[in-house]
């Protein structure tokens, strides 16, 4: 018995090194560039410097908070919906809401310029109407609109998986004890449902606070946010790595946080929520 | 309340798609702009046959999709046998934390600290050259894993322990049991996670960025290319690419409809 | 007759995770019978199955085979094969290929093997079903599969953890019987572990009844029904009354504040004892005809009789008889002396009272809570 846990457990030990090489240790190197400069002496100069950044902190923060919120507002209806449907329509619609994640990114972020620009699509079709052109393209709003678009899917499966999982056998205990359609939503299938709706908002909010490519494209470069000051610094060479290190581990740091928050909705639901 | 919901779900596929329904139609504009589309052409498409550039990168892509995920398939695998096995709770929530890390991080955090690390490792060899196709295939593999355990273990949890007892019992080494009996129940996930692995590494962008060095591979092809000017040949390549993988899809959830069906004709 | 003992455990004791579950353990079993391991959940009957297995290997004491020693061979090298509880089959293979698993393995020529096959098939009654998937199959099929499988591998001794647990009551009782029937025409030990004490008594040749890691009882059917050797036994096989009693001497008892002829003696003077009455040993009479006096407090028709409990001087008893009864007679008991059956006190003494809290609903739901911890 011992002997046989042993064999099987000894089947790991290559990832145990990997992860240890590749996982662990990384993170240290973060630890070690971020008090260290570029001659590997320690110093505090980088977490210093650090104020500096402190309104693209500020900015990304406040960009992926609204983002995430807006994405979470349309995405629990679609979600909710696509569990009412046949079930046969539901995996086609699944797959399709799946389906653009597996599209380079950069391209569909890109093809929202084209949409969004002053001689973009729309602004030609409401230039035939006679009225804009608008400013859609260099602002915060299409910035937004960019983090919902490419992010939705991460919000939508993870609650569709917790929605379509309730035991209908619930859902018609709460129509015997007396609930209405609205209260059932209210009292039992949306509590059900936290699991779900908190990794959908860590599943949001960590790529939209660390991105870099939506904003430079879809805001114009106009404001930097934290991706971009972390890129910006990353290519101007190995003298900045320290730098880019630092915000790198403060931006991990921050979001620890707000996984730990999310996780105390989350407990026990390890899996399922990833296709 | 049917009718409502209906359209709500139509809306939302309307702007999931939108995007991509503009970049096929430029795909096939004559003129050189993702602007204004003057005529129907497959120009762009015959471009892409001598952009040496973006071919070059596709197949660096490719070659790392592949090896990332069968490596990762393999490790993997194996990780969720030996994580299952182990008898003490706190190791085994200290080594699952430990896989959850590059799934939780965000994506410019892992690169940041693996190309430092790289770096780091890099400048103690004295290379002179410390990121290339080594770095990318790393990352990319220590990416992968966490999606390949996590499709594994569940499915190696759900499969009765009894099972490899039988095929113990019914004469079969631990390890003829392993792969008689459990390793046919969990392929499923197994091919799930290799699956996901392959394309989470074919469209990865933000940790190759800081990783790669001078193997470029599509994704950051198409950000050098966005910074300048998009020609539409690179909206062709999309185009392919998406053709291809909706056929991959579609072939996979046939071919998982139908596996069951064909493992009984086999015999 | 000469012992031929093909299994033998000696003191085995096994822990896990410091919580003893097999505390000094010894049992024999011979050649060719059908033994029952019977208990409640986590008695041990499983783990000392699992021990004959070779899933489990003891902290202390032997394993015989033949004699022979078999601690740490392991399980794939025993000649022993079991019959796991929910089957074990294995989903990617169809009915064929599970059943031909095992001959495979041990590389024997197709044509051998599709002979076996077809041989097992007949046996469990499945022929034409070759070429179905397992899951596709119903329980009683699957069940089948699963002995097929198993004995396919010709064990000298089949092992059964609870095989018929997931199968309703009246299929239940079909497999029993076609069990022993396949345990006859093979002629091999069978050691099929159960909680369910009708099911032990109907099929088994010898009974062991177990409760926290030891054995209570080695037996027939019928000495362990009708000569339970302590409380514990008493209780969980059958119906049963147990009362407090002294043993004035042999052949004579007192309980319930009368005097009892019986037909147990060898104990000391006025020892105090258990004393077993099964339900249907006693017969219902006039109170002023009655050795004991009492007052219906309930009545249950069940069919065959009806079950009765009368209230004696507090101590309720259980009573079944065919004649009704009213809430509130008075009635008289009349106990012949062999009904009375006298145990020494045991650690299980005053732990099973009598049966003034019994109801149908407790004992369902007792039912209900042993079938999930298994």
């Amino acid at each position: 018995m011992n002997k046989k846990r042993f064999g099987s457990r000894l089947v790991a030990a290559p990832y145990y090194v990997w992860a240890a090489i590749f996982i662990i240790v990384p993170l240290f190197m973060m630890i070690y560039y971020t008090f260290t400069d570029v001659n590997g002496v320690f110093t505090l100069a980088n977490i210093m410097q650090l104020g500096r950044f402190k309104k693209a902190f500020g900015l990304s923060i406040l960009y992926a908070l609204i983002s995430t919120i807006i994405t979470f507002i349309i995405a629990y209806p679609l979600a909710y919906f696509m569990t009412k449907i046949k079930i046969s329509s539901q995996r086609l619609i699944l797959l399709l809401v799946v389906f653009p994640m597996w599209m380079n990114f950069l391209i569909r972020t890109y093809s929202w310029i084209t949409i969004l620009a002053n001689t973009g699509i729309i602004n030609t079709f409401l230039g035939k109407l006679g009225l804009g052109p608008l400013q859609l393209i260099n602002t915060p709003g299409a910035v937004i609109l960019g983090m919902v678009y490419d992010f939705l899917p991460y919000m939508v499966l993870p609650i569709y998986t917790v929605l379509s999982k309730i035991d209908k056998s619930m859902l018609e205990a709460a129509d015997d004890l007396g609930c209405n359609s609205l209260q059932k939503l209210r009292r039992v299938i949306f509590p059900l449902s936290l699991p779900g709706v908190a990794s959908g908002i860590t599943m949001v909010f960590v790529p939209s606070v660390s991105t870099f490519y939506i904003t430079q494209k879809l805001g114009g470069n106009k404001t930097m946010f934290v991706g971009d000051a972390i890129e910006y610094l990353f290519n101007l060479g190995p003298d900045f790595y320290n730098v880019a290190s630092a915000i790198s581990l403060v931006l991990m740091v921050l979001i620890l946080l707000c996984m730990a928050v999310m996780n105390r909705f989350s407990e026990g639901d390890e899996e399922g929520v990833i296709i | 309340m049917k009718i409502f919901s209906k359209i709500y779900i139509a809306l939302i596929l309307l702007f999931l798609y939108a995007p991509i329904a503009v970049m096929v139609l430029f795909s096939f504009n004559s003129s050189g702009s993702v602007w204004v589309f003057e005529n129907f052409s497959l120009d762009w498409y015959k471009e892409l046959l001598f952009n040496t550039s973006m071919l070059n990168a596709l197949k660096h892509t490719i070659i790392i999709a592949v090896l990332s995920a069968i490596i990762s398939t393999v490790v993997g695998t194996a990780a969720s046998v030996g994580i299952l096995a182990l008898r003490k709770k706190v190791t085994k929530s200290l080594v699952m934390s430990a896989t959850n890390i590059p799934l939780m991080n965000a994506d410019i955090v892992t690169g940041i600290s693996l190309m430092l690390l790289f770096v780091f490792f890099g400048k103690l060899l004295g290379l002179h050259e410390s990121l290339g196709f080594i770095t990318v295939l790393v990352a990319h593999i220590t990416f992968n894993l966490p999606y390949v355990i996590l499709s594994v273990m569940p499915k190696l949890k759900q499969t009765d322990s009894s099972l490899s007892e039988a095929a113990l019992d019914l004469g079969c080494t631990p390890l003829q049991a392993f792969f008689k009996a459990v390793l046919p129940s969990i392929s499923s996930g197994i091919f799930s996670g290799f699956i996901m692995a392959f394309t989470l590494s074919l469209d990865d962008f933000v940790i190759s960025y800081f990783t790669c060095g001078h193997y470029q591979t599509l994704p950051i092809v198409i950000y050098n290319m966005t910074k300048k000017t998009v020609t539409p040949d690179a909206y062709a390549l999309s185009t392919i690419i998406f053709v291809v993988i909706f056929v991959l899809l579609i072939l996979y959830n046939t071919v998982q409809n139908k596996s069951s069906v064909k493992e009984a004709a086999k015999i | 007759m000469l012992k031929n003992n093909i299994v033998e455990l000696k003191n085995i004791s096994v822990s896990f995770d410091s919580e003893k579950v097999l505390d000094n353990l010894s049992l024999e079993i011979q050649d060719k019978e059908f033994i029952t391991l019977l208990g409640p959940s986590g008695c041990g009957k499983t783990t000392t199955l699992r021990i004959i297995a070779g899933f489990v290997e003891p902290d202390q004491g032997d394993v015989l085979f033949e004699g022979k020693k078999i601690n740490g061979i392991p399980a794939y090298k025993r000649q022993v094969n079991t019959i796991f509880q929910r089957y074990a089959l294995f989903p990617h293979l169809n009915v064929y290929e599970n059943i031909a698993f095992g001959l495979r393995i041990k590389k024997l020529k197709e044509n051998e093997i599709s002979l076996k096959v077809k041989e097992m098939l007949e046996l469990v009654n499945l022929t034409g079903l070759e070429k179905r998937r397992v899951d596709t199959l119903s329980g009683g099929q699957q069940q089948r599969v699963a002995i097929a499988r198993a004995i396919a591998n010709h064990p000298k001794v089949l092992l059964l953890d609870e095989p018929l647990a997931a199968l309703d009551l009246k299929l239940r009782k079909d497999m029993q019987t076609e069990l022993k029937k396949i345990q006859q025409k093979l002629g091999i030990t069978f050691i099929f572990v159960t909680h369910d004490q009708e099911e032990a008594l109907a099929i088994s040749d010898k009974v062991v009844v177990m409760d926290s890691g030891k054995i209570q009882q080695v037996g027939t059917p019928q000495d362990i029904y009708n000569e339970p050797k302590n409380a514990f036994v008493a209780d969980f096989i059958g119906e049963s009354n147990i009362l407090d009693g002294i043993m004035l001497d042999d052949y004579l008892a007192e309980f319930s504040g009368a005097k009892f002829k019986c037909l147990d003696k060898g104990f000391e003077k006025n020892e105090s004892v258990d004393i077993v009455v099964r339900p249907e040993d006693v017969d219902i009479v006039e109170p002023e005809k009655g050795m004991l006096q009492g007052v219906v407090t309930s009545i249950k028709f069940l069919g065959v009789h009806y079950e009765i409990i009368v209230d004696i001087g507090g101590f309720k008893w259980m009573i079944q008889t065919t004649d009704g009864q009213n809430v509130g007679d008075k009635v008289g008991l009349f106990i012949e002396p062999d009904a009375i059956h006298v145990m020494k006190k045991s650690e299980y003494s005053g732990k099973y009272g009598d049966y003034s809290s019994y109801s149908e609903e407790i004992e369902h739901l007792s039912d209900i809570i042993e079938e999930d911890e298994n």
